[in-house]
């Protein structure tokens, strides 16, 4: 059922952006590829981003130092896990190189991929966007917006765990 | 993110030296720069795809249509802007794009929200009310499709990448109704304070 859903949905999509796009006369095929283009740019572009944390991580995973990690989990956040939880409020692109290096290890079929996965696909990250927000218009004092942004990010990791739990764990995966 | 890479690397070496790893230390570094250059090359097929369909997207106005919709909702939440106020359709707009995937336009749409917003406010180093329930909309990263996401694992040879878009959507979903809550109570629990 939630299989059947989540395959649909993307290809249901590329159709209804495809024939909104006929109705409103876009030339489809050409702002595709100008689209497109875009993909190479976007993908090369976060190279040296990825090798930057990668490196680190892997390192860090070498030497064993992973092993410390895991005393401050409280066990509900996977240790494996856990580089995610620190990089993602903080850089999409470092998140992303973290999440390619548990993919990677892992699998892209194991648990710990798939609820990597939800994890970056849900959240955002918050403490560049507060700085980026808030100083283009000069604002000192953010008053509670760290605050809520701190709590979304929680309420994202834990429902991530919860969803992921009983979506993929329960089916043995 | 300076700190962070800095100390990995040097409890990485640390490490290295103290558990005897320090060869495996370094052949993972040298393997790993590899390995990101071949993530970044699996990433470009899907990705060109997916910003050429969201291209179309763009250009048929789906955007614009999307905030049609989110307007009246944002005019309940962002109650102490004035109702003819640019800002309630930008930031319908900003919330629309960020929904869409497309970062690159959702980016200038939310920083005019917040110049909209700023001109309202009345002290201008402190941010308003609207401000910190439009930014918790958006730390919070409402995303109807995660492509970068989906492009990663089908690099990688997943059997089934797109099978994490129902979960990834209930947790988003349900994490931006929740965030949008606890800017509401931290909106009145900072009254008293302010």
């Amino acid at each position: 059922m939630i299989e059947t859903i989540s395959v649909c949905i993307l290809p249901f999509i590329i159709i209804f952006v495809l024939a909104a796009g006929i109705i409103k006369k876009v030339p489809v095929y050409e702002e595709f590829t100008e689209g497109a283009k875009d993909g190479f740019k976007v993908s090369v572009s976060i190279i040296p981003y990825l090798v930057a944390i990668i490196v680190a991580v892997s390192m860090f995973k070498a030497s064993g130092a992973i092993e410390l990690l895991k005393h401050f989990t409280l066990g509900i956040i996977p240790p494996d896990i856990l580089p995610l939880v620190i990089t993602r409020p903080l850089s999409g692109s470092a998140a992303l190189g973290v999440f390619s290096d548990i993919v990677n290890s892992f699998g892209p079929d194991s648990y710990t991929a798939k609820l990597a996965a939800v994890m970056v696909g849900s959240s955002e990250t918050t403490f560049y966007v507060l700085s980026v927000y808030f100083g283009s218009v000069g604002i000192k004092k953010m008053r509670y917006a760290i605050l809520t942004g701190i709590i979304g990010d929680i309420i994202s990791i834990l429902l991530a765990i919860a969803v992921a739990r009983v979506l993929f764990l329960a089916k043995g995966v | 993110m300076n700190y962070i890479f800095f100390i990995l690397i040097v409890l990485s070496v640390v490490f290295g030296i103290l558990n005897n790893t320090l060869n495996e230390v370094t052949n993972s570094m040298l393997s790993a720069c590899n390995l990101a250059v071949k993530i970044s090359f699996s990433l470009i097929g899907i990705m060109a795809f997916w910003l050429g369909i969201m291209r179309i997207a763009e250009k048929s106005g789906l955007v614009k249509y999307l905030s049609k919709l989110l307007e009246l909702p944002a005019k309940l939440l962002f109650k102490d802007i004035k109702q003819d106020s640019p800002a309630i359709g930008s930031i319908a707009m900003s919330i629309s794009a960020n929904a869409l995937g497309l970062t690159n336009a959702a980016t200038p749409i939310g920083l005019r929200v917040m110049q909209e917003l700023q001109e309202e406010n009345t002290k201008k180093d402190v941010a308003t009310d609207s401000m910190c329930m439009f930014l918790g909309m958006n730390t919070a990263g409402f995303q109807i499709i995660p492509a970068t996401v989906i492009a990663v694992l089908a690099g990688a040879g997943a059997k089934n990448p797109t099978e994490i878009i129902l979960p990834t959507l209930i947790v988003t979903t349900l994490s931006f109704v929740l965030t949008i809550l606890a800017a509401l109570l931290l909106k009145m629990i900072w009254r008293k304070y302010d």
